[in-house]
């Protein structure tokens, strides 16, 4: 029947690019640590080089505030503890973080180990009905807290709702009051504008595998004049601020992916945005009951990202729904953390003031650079049969009509 | 078929997928995950659903070549089974949660789900056997192990359920075979050893474990005539036939041990007496249920020979059953024992056979000795 699988997991990571599968692999042939002094050291340390410069340039960054990483997750916890540590060290009593209730976990972890450990104080920040930041709500409890407060977060688009966040509006306020606003837009680099310069925000987390580039390598865009604590110490690689061998390899690949697609952005952005517009206006016809999550993005004004799609479908179970369609060649997502496999109800929609019943009842699907107008099709060919059915399994927990001793025993 | 394999993570059940998957079923692999604290590791033979037991189930699915998911039935199992299993010890009976996970769990929330996805049989790495009659009708029987079979804690189940019920190790000689197969088929887990206890008290510490949940207020222990022994910090946290722990200052005058004759939540008492006392020859239970068709005696109310099982690695007994309707419209399985029994606690599920055909199923809820007249202690 289906050919092959239709991909639409792309937020959770997406297809190598040529351009990087080149790069990597023309890398890993080569020996040389960059650190090194030698002739081959010295190659490739210009590989690196090259490669944040690249990165740099895609991100509207100066090259010396690229600090490689293993990725988001390092980058958002290098972030977070290092200016949360410096600034406490500075002035001990700036505990405050202000941070949002949609953020990922590896940043809402990391915020809730320093509440547990080292004496932060969170401070959440409220979001809307479609996941976006209430602004004058942020703004007021700057204005409130700012004596005390040691950094803010917000990350620059929601990874299962797709909303994008005022963070330049954010980073700007907390500008006036010298407060460092830490983004992580591992979600939103290259999908929409992040200009780090622009932002006026003091760090900014991304990551290569979103966008096109290899696993395991990401990084934190340190502005120049914002000071960090480390978390791992060793060589003292990049500034001092992340010891360890850098991998000229995945830097190459990362670079790769990065210009391409900064130099592609605003036309896949139009690209993906008009699949996403097809999707959601067949959607409603063929399912009405579906609600769409997030911001609408009429008139394509970047207010969501233009490859997400995240849908409430009532009476479903997300696992299901998931099921039925990997059953049809159809990948995508719950959208929500996982602990051994086991769906939780998304923060992110609880935060949004869903509740816990109607968290569960959600699927995103997210397009990438290899989206192509079939594989939308596809989807929503399957779609309705799909929900159909997922629905019918419905929230199995809720009653059986299966006949047990407990409802059967003998009268 | 479609079969949805329910994959604990242990030999059994992947051998039984790699059965169903070699029979020329389309197999998928379903790990359950039962515990609200996903993410903790194994220890010994203790514990379930844990990051092991996932990925050994996602590898035997994987060598298998079969798709594989983890569902979440964690609520349900904390309300049917954890609960359950807490109040069914408030109210002084002896609960066996493995049942209640069968009835309530693995053959009712995931097979009605299975259902409605499209699937036609849940199959599972139980040693008993499905069989049909002449009509079609599926029938519940021992394994061909009699020593490894688990048709006692599949005796629960209803015609339904048994229409849907696939145990593809049912015909096995022994659990040595099975880990011999799963060797042959390169499946990591042949060795990994077998599950034990309550898979939700990952100590094996049940009392404590209860005492964390239940409020316990000490009381009196007393002897068969109502005489006060000694006290208890909880009359919950024990089992009838229970000998150790009972922390009895003197001994018996017999100088013989003493065991748990009763338990009296309501007074708050806890009766001990001799070895003999343990000794019943009437049980009865609610909750009845019938694996299957039930046989023809059981709409007439006449009485009919069969075999009584109250624990699932308990010997069967000989009894005479018959169906008391009561007042209420409830009906009540009354087994008289030819032999009498020890240690049978209200709670207790008494699975009756005949040869070795599971007939069905009740909750003990009184079991009576002709030797002892509880009414002695009041």
């Amino acid at each position: 029947m289906n050919t092959s699988a239709v991909y639409l997991d792309h937020a959770a990571t997406t297809q190598l690019s040529g351009a990087a599968l080149q790069a990597v692999t023309a890398q890993f042939a080569r020996t040389g640590n960059p650190s090194s002094l030698h002739g081959a050291g010295r190659a490739a340390n210009r590989v690196v080089d090259e490669a944040r410069q690249q990165i740099a340039r895609a991100a509207a960054a100066h090259p010396s505030e690229v600090i490689f990483t293993s990725g988001g997750t390092e980058s958002d916890n290098l972030a977070l503890k290092g200016l949360y540590w410096n600034r406490v060290a500075a002035n001990p009593q700036a505990t405050k973080i202000l941070l949002s209730g949609i953020e990922h976990h590896a940043v809402l972890d990391t915020a809730e180990w320093l509440a547990a450990h080292e004496g932060a104080e969170l401070v959440w920040m409220p979001v809307d009905r479609d996941g976006v930041l209430d602004l004058p709500a942020a703004t007021a409890l700057l204005d409130e807290h700012h004596e005390r407060i040691a950094l803010a977060t917000l990350m620059w688009a929601n990874n299962e709702v797709g909303a994008v966040q005022p963070v330049t509006e954010l980073a700007r306020h907390a500008a006036g009051y010298q407060i460092p606003v830490h983004t992580d837009a591992v979600q939103a680099f290259t999908a929409v504008a992040t200009d780090f310069a622009a932002s006026q925000v003091a760090t900014m987390a991304i990551s290569a595998h979103k966008i096109g580039g290899p696993v395991g390598i990401g990084a934190l865009l340190v502005r120049r004049d914002v000071v960090l604590t480390p978390v791992q110490h060793g060589g003292g690689h990049e500034r001092k601020l992340r010891s360890g061998t850098l991998n000229a390899a995945l830097a190459a690949g990362f670079a790769a992916a990065a210009q391409e697609a900064a130099a592609q952005r605003e036309a896949e952005y139009e690209r993906l945005a008009g699949l996403r517009d097809y999707a959601v206006a067949e959607i409603s016809r063929s399912i009405p009951e579906a609600q769409l999550n997030g911001p609408a993005d009429a008139g394509h004004t970047q207010a969501r990202l233009p490859g997400n799609l995240h849908y409430t479908f009532p009476g479903c179970e997300g696992d299901s729904l998931l099921f039925v369609l990997d059953m049809l060649g159809i990948c995508s997502s719950t959208g929500s953390a996982c602990t051994a496999g086991v769906p939780q109800p998304s923060h992110v929609l609880l935060a949004m003031g869903r509740d816990a019943r109607s968290a569960r009842s959600v699927q995103r699907f997210t397009f990438g650079h290899s989206t192509t107008r079939a594989d939308v099709d596809r989807l929503l060919e399957a779609l309705p049969e799909a929900y159909a059915r997922a629905k019918k399994a419905g929230m199995a927990a809720d009653e059986s009509s299966i006949h047990t001793a407990g409802t059967g025993f003998t009268r | 078929m479609k079969v949805l394999a329910a994959m604990s993570g242990g030999v059994d059940s992947a051998v039984a997928a790699a059965r169903a998957v070699e029979a020329g079923h389309d197999v998928v692999g379903v790990h359950l995950a039962l515990s609200r604290m996903p993410g903790t590791l194994r220890t010994g033979s203790r514990g379930c659903c844990t990051i092991e037991d996932s990925s050994d189930a996602w590898r035997a699915c994987d060598k298998l070549g079969i798709p594989f998911y983890v569902w979440d039935f964690s609520d349900r199992f904390a309300e049917d089974v954890v609960d359950d299993f807490i109040s069914e010890y408030e109210a002084g009976r002896t609960p066996n949660p493995c049942m209640r996970c069968n009835e309530k769990i693995k053959f009712a929330a995931l097979l009605e789900k299975a259902l409605a996805l499209g699937f036609d049989a849940v199959c599972t790495g139980h040693y008993a056997k499905v069989i049909r009659d002449e009509a079609g009708n599926p029938e519940l029987h021992r394994a061909a192990d009699w020593a490894k079979d688990q048709s006692y804690v599949l005796g629960v189940l209803t015609h339904q359920q048994l229409e849907h019920c696939m145990f593809p190790l049912a015909e096995t000689p022994s659990k040595a075979q099975v880990r011999a197969e799963a060797a042959e088929r390169g499946l990591t887990v042949a060795n990994k050893p077998d599950s034990h206890d309550i898979c939700f008290i990952p100590d094996g510490d049940t009392r404590g474990w209860l005492a964390e949940r239940i409020e316990m207020t000490p009381g009196k222990i007393v002897d068969q005539d109502g005489n006060e022994l000694g006290e208890h910090t909880g009359a919950q946290a024990f089992t009838v036939g229970q000998r150790k722990g009972l922390r009895l200052g003197r001994p018996a005058a017999d100088g013989k041990p003493r065991f748990v004759l009763e338990i009296r939540p309501k007074d708050n008492k806890v009766i001990v007496g001799p070895e003999a006392l343990l000794a019943v020859d009437e049980l009865r239970g609610i909750r009845v249920s019938w694996a299957g068709r039930p046989i023809s005696e059981v709409g007439l109310g006449t009485e009919f020979g069969c075999m009584v099982q109250v624990r699932a690695h308990g010997d069967p007994v000989a009894a005479v059953a018959h169906v008391e309707q009561q007042a209420d419209g409830v009906c009540q399985l009354v087994t008289r024992l030819v032999e009498p029994m020890r240690g049978v606690a209200p709670g207790q599920t008494m699975v009756i056979y005949q040869d070795s055909r599971v007939l069905g199923q009740a909750t003990i809820d009184s079991a009576r000795s002709t030797a002892w007249d509880p009414a002695k202690v009041s």
